[in-house]
């Protein structure tokens, strides 16, 4: 959730109240957004000499892009207070119509497909309203425009550009001009390495780096006013003093590219000489079917069926106080004509997150107030609840040992690649494991496949306790599965550990047999074998354990038999690598067969 | 054979108890002034034990003459000793003559010096040392001698003395002794334990019983022990059943993007889908497009509804309009949550039918671990458990929610819940839900809910009318809260303490 900072005082005062942090609080509680801090009482930075004044910080839900500024915040607070009326956005086509183009070309599409703009005509500036104006660019950068791959923006003085305006793609070399706060003009292939150590732009050169041509948009006299999506052009930079603002935006998503362009020309729109009206620019561009103008800021009107605001609500309102209801969230609805269940609901170019008439109940209950909203009995049906039966056996397992003395552990299921095979003494046949492929740390390289190495890890850290330590865990490994949908699957595993100053061979040995006694499993020798049901075991040879001293578990269950698990003292070099300094013996068993 | 008669520790108990036979009660210094206070201690508590005797501790502070605070107690302070023996010089003396008759360097010498300070001596014209007062009064000596016989003085001279390392205070043990109920002149022979023998030859009959020692612990259990994770997951399992609710499938670590994202409307795009937030999945790379869950469901109707309401908008959504890759939805991940599995539980209930022909009321909810590629600290691990409950039916409201929430909370004990408006993508309404926290004086949240959204419910061919309550929390939050943990390290993973786990109490999450 992006978190905005607002100068606190000039907050209260466009919201026409000096509220108690406790009191604001509560109404962002209400609206559903999150007073993170005030720093009225705490120490606050001291730029050029001057104390910060004291700030809200205010965690905005990632889908409201109208609140990302100050302006935004305030409105819609106005709005839900009931003390302004949603804007009335207007496109205002001005009078050198011709200007105000920008022809795109084809060589664009191999890059950065699509742009959009507009014209804000007589802005006022002051230094809070400017830096709001920037703030906002970043914030939409950083959330709806995914650092800037999907959308970038460009805003520029229109007084020292002239249209019309050409978005082209041209080799690196071919675009030269000053970058914005520079004073030497560089060619893109030069600018690329100027900034590749810069904190700020550094981040963003890989979108367009390895393309054979970069997007750049040229004036009338081929200026270059911005290199999309990295950097304007020193020329046609906006100062406090600018009034007249060019604003292009380009995208590789058409959907985010007009969401972004209407977020920023409507906050803004509010500082123009006739509040709330924004001049259009024509994109001509035939060649992806994308000539159209921009922005349209058009309310989308949607039909909203009152039966179902009701009944999820739990409310029983009129249309007509529905309507009114919904003017606090900044909608426009009226009944209609035609339907007496349907209200006609305009949502302003400000509210591009409502996308079906679940978005505006959920309004519906934020404005009633969701701590208002009537109570119901919430079982309505009755149903039959029951645990998982794999769960179930799970727990017979986690029970029967923790009353045989032996206590719970809870490893984590990712671990090194080593851990799992090499320090066991196993070989990776690049069949089993599921491996991860961007793990931050060494730590969680792959899925376990067994539960040996959180339990080696559990004893190694737990050094300083007495001896014999007895540890299990009930819990599951996983494997590669090409024969299913998710080409993997879990499965669950009993596994002990007993480290003592002797190896407690007999005591793991002891601790199956009393399991699977309590699960009517029966020992039988080997000779046995192939007839009863029962279990027995064999002599294992595997480098995990100490020759002669490991066994494989063979089960025979409905008459058919499978291997299930072993166990045995560690070899030596297994407890070097754990770095284990006395006998460990452990055993790990399938649980699947016994469902 | 060598006799040996001086009193032994050994037989000190009956020699206490023969000196209490003539005198009771008895002060135990007065009565051994020999014996060291700690052995007569352990007599004392020996028969005390067996009721023979009671006795009372006199703690009592000792001032103790050291070596030299004796001699002056004795023969008087170094100065006062000098003085009188110069006084008594009638031609004065010589400093070596002083030495010499003293015969006592250090006293000679410190007293010399003192006593050139108190002014009692002085030199004469020859150099030689000589009275320069007719008496005096040694003040040290008279003090030593009062404090020797137990008299008291005063503190600041007491003080003055120990600066001066001539005294000590030592705490002295003295006990004061009565006869007890029992009290006899002999110890009888006690057994410590009932034994089979005992009961065969019968002799737990006239046996004496030592008392047991009521103060200490009882014998150490070696018992096992369940991990307080799990002990708390049960408690919330148990609150489900008792709900009604089933648990669901959710031994399945690996999913694709398709069950992990897209089928809950998380578009392709969302940050949450980013390298940052999710483990992908390097070997298998890929998974399969959706199978059928329930005989006669077709999948590939899912696949494309869910690529439409993306895509282009279906179900009355405009969607988020943006080209649904394939790909990106084939991708397997570790599940970032288990409502993956709730979705997939969800699309098989779509395809069951009630009494009435419809997908029947259901009620599911799942305890299981989940993977967040997050940088590990206090309170994130890559791993942490999701519990979720999901409740599908008719006609449900946002006040049924809020009420729902309540009786499951109020089974923790936790009530008067507060909602707040959230976001979540695939969840409209969303709320937070708050309680407020008694110790930190604020609201806290302590869970998310919401009613899914009909894109992701409508795809699945679930009706329309049919609405679905979700709800989440981590098993983790309340556990630490319940055990005083403040790093989730110590709680889950093995750098667990062992002795924490043997020793964690149970849970009872009503019980404050």
């Amino acid at each position: 959730m992006p978190t905005i900072s607002v100068d606190k005082y000039k907050l209260y005062e466009a919201l026409g109240q000096k509220f108690t942090t406790e009191e604001f609080e509560d109404l962002c509680f209400e609206y559903g957004i999150e007073l993170d801090e005030d720093t009225e009482n705490e120490e606050r930075p001291i730029v050029n000499g001057e104390q910060e004044p004291p700030q809200l910080k205010i965690e905005i839900p990632a889908n409201r892009y109208d609140m990302l500024c100050f302006e935004g915040i305030a409105l819609n607070l106005n709005i839900f207070r009931g003390r302004i009326p949603t804007p009335n956005y207007r496109v205002v086509a001005p009078k050198d119509e011709d200007q105000y183009v920008i022809n795109v070309l084809p060589e664009t599409a191999q890059v950065r497909p699509l742009i959009a703009g507009a014209v804000l005509r007589n802005v006022k500036f002051t230094k809070d309203r400017y830096e709001s104006f920037i703030s906002l660019q970043d914030k939409l950068h950083q959330n709806l425009a995914r650092q800037r791959t999907l959308v970038s923006i460009g805003t520029h003085d229109l007084d020292t550009v002239q249209g019309p305006f050409t978005y082209e793609a041209l080799p690196p070399r071919d675009i030269k001009f000053v970058p914005l706060n520079q004073t030497k003009e560089m060619n893109s292939e030069e600018l690329m390495t100027f900034y590749e150590k810069d904190k700020h732009l550094g981040r963003y050169l890989h979108i367009i780096r390895d393309s054979p041509v970069y997007p750049v948009v040229l004036d009338k006299n081929k200026v270059v006013c911005s290199l999309p999506p990295i950097i304007n052009g020193e020329h046609s930079k906006i100062t406090l003093n600018t009034t007249n603002i060019f604003v292009e935006v380009t995208a590789t998503d058409a959907t985010k590219l007009e969401i972004v362009l209407d977020m920023v020309v409507t906050m803004f729109s509010e500082y123009v000489a006739e509040p709330f009206t924004v001049e259009p620019v024509r994109i001509v561009s035939d060649h992806n079917d994308s000539t159209r103008v921009t922005p349209s800021l058009r309310p989308r009107i949607t039909s909203v069926e009152i039966d179902y605001l009701n009944s999820c609500t739990g409310l029983s309102e009129s249309p007509e106080s529905l309507a009114k209801l919904l003017s606090k969230m900044a909608y426009i609805a009226k009944p209609s004509d035609k339907d007496a269940n349907i209200l006609e609901v305009s949502i302003p170019a400000t509210r591009p997150d409502v996308l079906h008439q679940c978005d505006v109940m959920e309004d519906l209950a934020v404005c009633w107030g969701y701590n208002n909203l009537p109570r119901t009995e919430p079982n309505r049906s009755a149903t039959v609840g029951g645990p998982l039966l794999i769960n179930k056996l799970g727990d017979i397992f986690r029970t029967e040992a923790a009353m045989a003395g032996w206590s719970e552990v809870m490893p984590l299921i990712l671990c090194s690649h080593d851990e799992n095979f090499a320090w066991l003494n196993r070989k990776d046949d690049g069949k089993t494991a599921i491996k991860l492929a961007n793990p931050k740390t060494l730590e969680y390289q792959i899925v376990r496949t067994s539960l040996l190495p959180g339990l080696l890890k559990t004893i190694r850290e737990n050094k300083s306790h007495s001896l014999p330590m007895k540890i299990f865990e009930v819990a599951d490994v996983g494997f590669k599965d090409e024969s299913l949908e998710r080409r993997a699957r879990n499965e669950r595993h009993f596994a002990a550990a007993w480290c003592g100053r002797s190896s407690g061979f007999e005591i793991v040995h002891g601790l199956l047999d009393r399991l699977l006694l309590m699960l009517r499993t029966s020992f039988i020798t080997r000779e046995q074998a192939g007839k009863p049901d029962g279990y027995w075991i064999e002599e294992l040879k595997e480098d995990t354990y100490f020759h002669g001293h490991a066994a494989a578990v063979h089960l025979r269950l409905n008459g058919k038999e499978q291997r299930i698990g072993e166990f045995g003292i560690l070899h030596p070099s297994v407890l070097e690598n754990f770095d284990l300094r006395y006998p460990v013996s452990t055993l790990e068993i399938n649980l699947e067969v016994f469902l | 054979m060598a006799t040996q008669n001086t009193p032994s520790s050994g037989d000190l108990p009956t020699q206490l108890l023969q000196a209490l036979s003539i005198q009771s009660p008895l002060i135990s210094s007065e009565a051994f002034p020999a014996v060291p206070a700690l052995e007569i201690k352990a007599a004392l508590d020996r028969l005390a034990s067996r009721s023979m005797i009671t006795y009372q501790t006199i703690d009592k502070e000792e001032i103790i003459l050291e070596p030299e605070a004796e001699q002056i107690a004795a023969q008087g302070s170094h100065e006062a000793r000098v003085f009188e023996v110069v006084r008594q010089a009638l031609e004065g003396l010589t400093i070596q003559e002083l030495e010499t008759t003293i015969g006592d360097k250090t006293v000679a010498n410190v007293g010399r010096g003192k006593a050139f300070k108190e002014k009692w001596i002085g030199k004469g014209k020859d150099g030689k040392l000589v009275a320069t007062v007719d008496s005096i009064k040694d003040t040290t000596q008279t003090l030593l001698q009062q404090l020797k016989e137990g008299k008291s003085a005063d503190a600041r001279a007491v003080t003055d003395l120990k600066k001066r390392k001539l005294i000590k205070v030592q705490k002295v043990l003295n006990f004061k002794l009565e006869k007890g109920e029992k009290f006899a002149l002999e110890m009888v022979k006690e057994e410590t334990d009932l034994t089979s023998d005992m009961l065969a030859s019968g002799a737990w009959k006239t046996a004496n019983f030592k008392p047991y020692n009521f103060n200490a612990l009882g014998a150490d259990q070696d018992a096992g022990s369940l991990h307080p994770l799990n002990k708390v997951r049960h408690e919330f399992r148990q609150i489900f059943f008792e709900m009604g609710f089933e648990e669901m499938p959710t031994n399945k670590f690996v999913e694709t993007g398709f069950w992990n994202f897209d089928t809950l409307f998380v578009p392709q795009q969302h940050p949450a889908r980013d390298l940052q937030d999710t483990f992908f999945i390097a070997d298998p790379k890929v998974g399969g497009k959706p199978e059928a869950l329930v005989e006669g469901q077709d999948p590939e109707e899912y696949w494309q509804n869910v690529k439409e309401v993306h895509q282009n908008g279906k179900y009355g959504s405009i969607g988020y309009k943006y080209p649904w890759s394939a790909d990106e939805s084939l991708k397997l991940v570790l599940r970032t949550h288990t409502t993956s599995i709730s979705t997939a539980m969800l699309y098989k209930l779509a395809a069951q039918k009630g009494p009435d022909g419809r997908p029947p009321p259901a009620r599911y909810f799942s305890i299981d671990r989940v993977f967040r590629n997050e940088t590990v600290d206090a309170t994130h691990l890559a791993e942490f458990h999701q519990v979720e409950g999901v409740i599908a039916d008719y006609g449900l409201t946002l006040g049924g929610l809020m009420e729902f929430m309540e009786l499951f909370f109020a089974k923790m004990g936790i009530t008067n819940l507060k909602f707040k408006p959230a976001y979540n993508p695939y969840t409209e309404p969303s709320m937070e839900i708050f309680s407020y926290h008694e110790g930190l004086g604020k609201l806290v949240e302590i869970g998310n809910s919401g009613m899914f959204r009909p894109e992701m419910l409508e795809p699945m061919g679930l009706p329309k009318d049919m609405r679905v309550f979700g709800w989440g929390l981590s098993l983790e939050r309340p556990t630490m809260i319940k055990y005083k943990i403040s790093n989730i390290r110590e709680l889950l993973g093995h750098k667990v303490d062992l002795s924490f786990i043997k020793r964690n109490p149970a849970v009872r999450l009503e019980k404050e």
